[in-house]
């Protein structure tokens, strides 16, 4: 028997309103408090192409996706005889037989479970409403389950009440087809199911969320007042959950907005609005996905020659070009990181998990403040649009970080500002906010040559003198973006290091190194918990920024080989490492994953032990 | 010794002098038109008394793009990218709703390059002042055509546009620009009343100006020479600011004027010059008399339309008064108690 550790698989047709039960059957889970992960598989379309629901539940709280599933529902006659491939050995397989679809049986998948299942009667049982009926049979198989998996009816209900939300006759017919389900499967289901849910406390202080809206929360909270944005899958949630929190938190008494948020007719105007917004010293960001981030591009580098504060939140998508816009990729890294001609750098900062989706959202604003940069925050789709369980985080007490702005006051004791003069060493000047009441305030903002003074310059001094110091403010970059976090194969839990190498050597107890970055984390962790049960053991590096902190360039030194793990084709942080360090390019081996599902650990275990039979 | 002594000065409501006005000295070419909008620029500023302090001078690439730095120093300053002009402003003037904000931008910038974020700032209504120093060539790049070259035009080269004209003013109408006007950039008696009453507009003041390119475009068979705008040139009114404390003592015939109430209390007094008998509050009689004007081959300049009960942009997003770069973190970060609210929803 399988307490807690299955994998559920439901395919149906987009447009079909199958979201609503797929989440009502995955928080009911959670609110079981089992570990639970939820994602969803869409196509790039409003209605009739296939559709995926996944939801694994593991008791170790590996909760990212596997490749296979244990439990499936297809609802979907397009894509039935290809669903029922990737059901496990022993798995069950439950088909709506009234598609006039049968699974066909062969070697591979002769020992699964079939279920028909004629929902068509069932639906008729729960509504008389033709044009529900569409709807409520997603709410008959999500009873079907419950029966099956044994499922707390009352938290079942309560969770069909939390997601009608005041609507009671919607709730009442839902619960009333879930029920009719349910009914069904405890009469007519007889072979024994081997996977069951047990009701357990180990969720009592936990939060279920996606990506994009912890990362729109971190923005409520970092202090962001304006935002600007071109809707673009996988990013438009992101926004669309800010202007739900700001519309709630960011008024006044007298109902006045103290936040600004403009849908722009373009890329290229939302980062423009962004930069004048933070150029009149608002904390400014706008979200985007590959394409968007591609036009932005001449902005970003204006960015970094002017040197305005600015955020991007990017959910990336797999490219290139349009590419699959609902599939998962980690593949903008390279062009994020030099965005733009010349001779462009941007900080990038990767959250690996819903709570640093949270956090990065204000650390983003901090750091761009700080260093007086776009900072570009690279989330993906993977961990922007599914659902992801955490420990409830704390309330942020961390004080804004506004950075180095001159009021009209401190210019009274300065005999001159020099908007680009690197007074303090670090590389990070002085700005002052327009509007500031002062005659040394105003300065020129271009983006063409200029000096120390702002001034327009030719002068290959002048120049070098800024891009040289823009060069220094890369290297204090390093102390202001967040550190790598660190953990081994003996224990799991991530705990963060300072920088110093010092440090780096006690962590790194194995010969063998795994360095990877955000949505991977998860599928990581899994994978180094596997090998470790065949006494494979890893220390393992998460990078959560670029630029690079030497820690993470110390872990590489202090290991015989390591792995870098990456979810596009041409292994971006491998090539960024060697990059900083060529002397580790013989110690390093990339392990690429680009197919827009997201990494699994059988595939990271299956790579890894592949690569060890060959070098080791 | 006496010590009031100092001279009276001529000093504006802002306490200011006019050689506080000053902008650097300019690099482009001697007898270029941008050079006389540079000193319109610095005389209405002066004259409607805005403080540098409180002014925000924007701007695109191209030659007219560099006029900046050669206006008001002592203002705030931003040659951004090309076409990029009016979405930095938007985010600029958003942020800070008391700064004053006057664009510079080209035909390239403004009619080609820029034309979606012009088309989108008009649209939003966003309060500043957008002017286009406009001589249909690419002066930068050395004499190619620009979309607001007319059909017809000859290049220097002796190469004809066949492209049909962007008229900016046409365009701007047909979005509900609710300030539009044209003007030369030789004739200060029209240019400078037209820029005050535009920097006092709260919304999207929109003025074509006719500015010659000495270099590459000022040659029979251009349409945007100085010959060529002088002879076509039909001015509709003769145009006058009149302060709030002021007596209105133009005295026109009935018929022949319309005064404009301005946002700051002053009046826009408008002679009316030309046969064409334009109400300046009649969005439709502005888009036909310029259209005619394309057949009868006549440059119209003056105000076209003018709304002055319109909302603008930081109206419409009914921000707080107070800009949005000072709130403060306690005014920022939601209580402890709306953080348990808001993690509520996700267990």
């Amino acid at each position: 028997m399988n307490i807690n550790n299955f994998v559920i698989t439901v395919a149906t047709v987009n447009g079909s309103g199958s979201q609503s039960a797929n989440n009502i059957l995955l928080k009911s889970l959670f609110r079981m408090g089992i570990p639970v992960g939820g994602k969803n598989v869409f196509p790039s379309n409003i209605a009739g192409l296939p559709t995926w629901f996944w939801i694994r539940a593991d008791e170790k709280g590996f909760v990212a996706r596997r490749e296979h599933a244990d439990i499936f529902v297809a609802m979907n006659p397009q894509t039935l005889k290809e669903d029922i491939k990737t059901v496990r050995k022993g798995g069950f397989f439950i088909y709506n037989s009234d598609l006039g679809i049968k699974p066909e049986l062969n070697a591979e998948t002769e020992t699964i479970h079939i279920l028909p299942i004629s929902f068509k009667p069932l639906v008729d049982k729960s509504t008389d409403s033709i044009k529900i009926k569409k709807l409520v049979v997603n709410m008959v198989y999500v009873g079907v389950l419950a029966q099956l998996l044994g499922i707390d009816v009352l938290t079942l209900n309560e969770t069909i009440a939390d997601q009608f939300e005041g609507k009671e006759s919607v709730i009442e017919v839902n619960r009333k087809a879930s029920e009719i389900g349910f009914l069904f499967a405890q009469e007519n289901i007889n072979i024994p199911f081997n996977f069951k849910t047990q009701k357990s406390d180990r969720n009592a202080n936990k939060i279920m969320m996606d990506g994009n809206t912890a990362g729109a929360l971190g923005w409520l909270f970092g202090g962001c007042t304006f935002a600007a944005w071109y809707p673009i899958t996988p990013s438009s949630s992101v926004v669309e959950n800010y202007i739900k929190f700001a519309s709630k938190y960011r008024t006044d008494d007298t109902g006045k907005n103290k936040s600004a948020i403009i849908q722009a007719e373009d890329e290229l105007s939302a980062i423009c609005m962004v930069l004048g917004a933070g150029w009149s010293g608002a904390r400014a960001v706008t979200a985007t996905s590959g394409p968007g981030l591609s036009l932005m591009a001449e902005s970003a580098g204006f960015a970094y020659f002017t040197e305005i504060p600015a955020v991007i939140w990017d959910v990336q998508r797999v490219g290139p070009s349009t590419g699959m816009p609902t599939r998962t990729a980690q593949g903008d890294l390279m062009s994020a990181v030099f965005l733009s001609h010349g001779d462009t750098r941007h900080p990038c900062l990767i959250p690996g998990s819903i709570k640093e989706c949270f956090e990065f959202g204000q650390t983003a604003f901090d750091v761009a403040e700080r260093l007086q940069q776009l900072v570009i925050v690279l989330s993906d789709l993977d961990l922007g649009m599914n659902l992801w369980m955490e420990e409830r985080w704390d309330y942020p007490e961390k004080p804004f970080d506004r950075g180095k702005v001159l009021s009209a006051t401190d210019l009274e004791k300065v005999a001159q500002f020099e908007r680009y003069a690197d007074l303090d060493g670090d590389g990070i000047p002085y700005r002052t906010l327009p509007g500031t009441p002062h005659d040394k305030a105003a300065y020129f903002t271009r983006g063409s040559g200029h000096n120390r003074k702002a001034a327009y310059t030719e002068k290959s001094d002048e120049y070098q003198y800024i891009v040289d110091r823009l060069a220094k403010k890369w290297q204090t970059a390093k102390t202001y973006v967040p550190a790598p976090v660190f953990c081994d194969t003996q224990n799991l839990s991530a705990r963060l290091l300072n920088s110093s190498s010092q440090d780096v050597k006690a962590v790194c107890k194995n010969k063998l190194g795994i360095i990877a970055y955000g949505s991977s984390d998860m599928s990581i962790k899994e994978a180094m918990y596997i090998m470790g049960q065949q006494n494979l053991n890893f220390d393992y590096c998460r990078i959560r920024a670029v630029p690079f902190q030497d820690t993470i360039l110390d872990f590489i030194k202090n290991h015989d080989h390591v792995f870098v793990v990456d979810q596009n084709r041409d292994g971006q942080m491998f090539e960024l490492l060697k990059m900083e360090l060529p002397t580790s390019v013989p110690y390093l081996t990339s392990v690429k994953h680009y197919d827009g599902t997201p990494i699994t650990a059988d595939k990271i275990v299956n790579t890894i032990k592949k690569n060890l039979e060959v070098t080791v | 010794m006496s010590t009031d002594i100092t001279p009276a000065k001529n000093l504006n409501k802002a306490g200011l002098e006019k050689k506080d006005y000053a902008g650097g000295p300019s690099t482009l070419c001697t007898g270029c038109g941008h050079d006389s909008i540079s000193a319109h620029i610095m005389n209405a500023t002066f004259l409607n008394g805005i403080h540098p302090h409180n002014l925000a001078k924007m701007s695109g690439i191209g030659c007219s793009s560099k006029t900046p730095a050669y206006y008001i120093s002592k203002s705030f300053g931003f040659n951004s990218m090309h076409g990029r002009m009016a979405p930095i402003s938007t985010g600029a003037k958003v942020v800070n709703g008391k700064m004053h904000f006057i664009g510079m931008s080209g035909d390239g910038d403004t009619a080609s390059i820029g034309l979606a974020g012009f088309s989108h700032l008009i649209r939003r209504n966003v309060e500043m002042c957008y002017l286009v120093a406009n001589n249909g060539v690419y002066g930068l790049t050395k004499g190619q055509f620009s979309a607001t070259a007319d059909k017809g035009a000859k290049q220097k080269n002796g190469a004809y546009n066949p492209f049909e004209t962007i008229d900016i003013c046409s365009l701007a109408l047909d979005l509900g620009c609710t300030f539009v006007a044209r003007s030369f950039s030789g004739d200060a008696k029209q240019l400078v009343p037209l820029l005050q009453a535009a920097m006092k507009h709260k919304g999207t003041a929109v003025i074509d100006i006719i500015s010659p390119c000495i270099t590459f475009n000022n040659h029979d068979g251009s349409t945007k020479s100085y010959t060529y705008v002088r002879e076509h040139d039909v001015s509709l009114q003769e145009l006058g600011i009149v302060q709030p404390m002021e007596e209105i003592k133009v005295d026109y015939a009935e018929g022949a004027r319309q005064n404009v109430q301005l946002p700051d209390g002053s009046t826009l007094t408008l002679k009316k010059l030309s046969k064409h008998d334009l109400d300046i509050n009649d969005r439709f009689a502005a888009i036909r008399v310029l259209q005619e004007s394309k057949s009868s081959n006549e440059i119209l300049t003056g105000l076209f339309y003018i709304d002055e009960k319109t909302e603008s942009l930081n109206e419409t997003l009914n921000l707080v008064d107070a800009p949005l770069s000072s709130l403060a973190e306690s005014e920022l970060r939601p209580t402890k108690n709306q953080w348990n609210e808001i993690l509520s929803e996700f267990v």
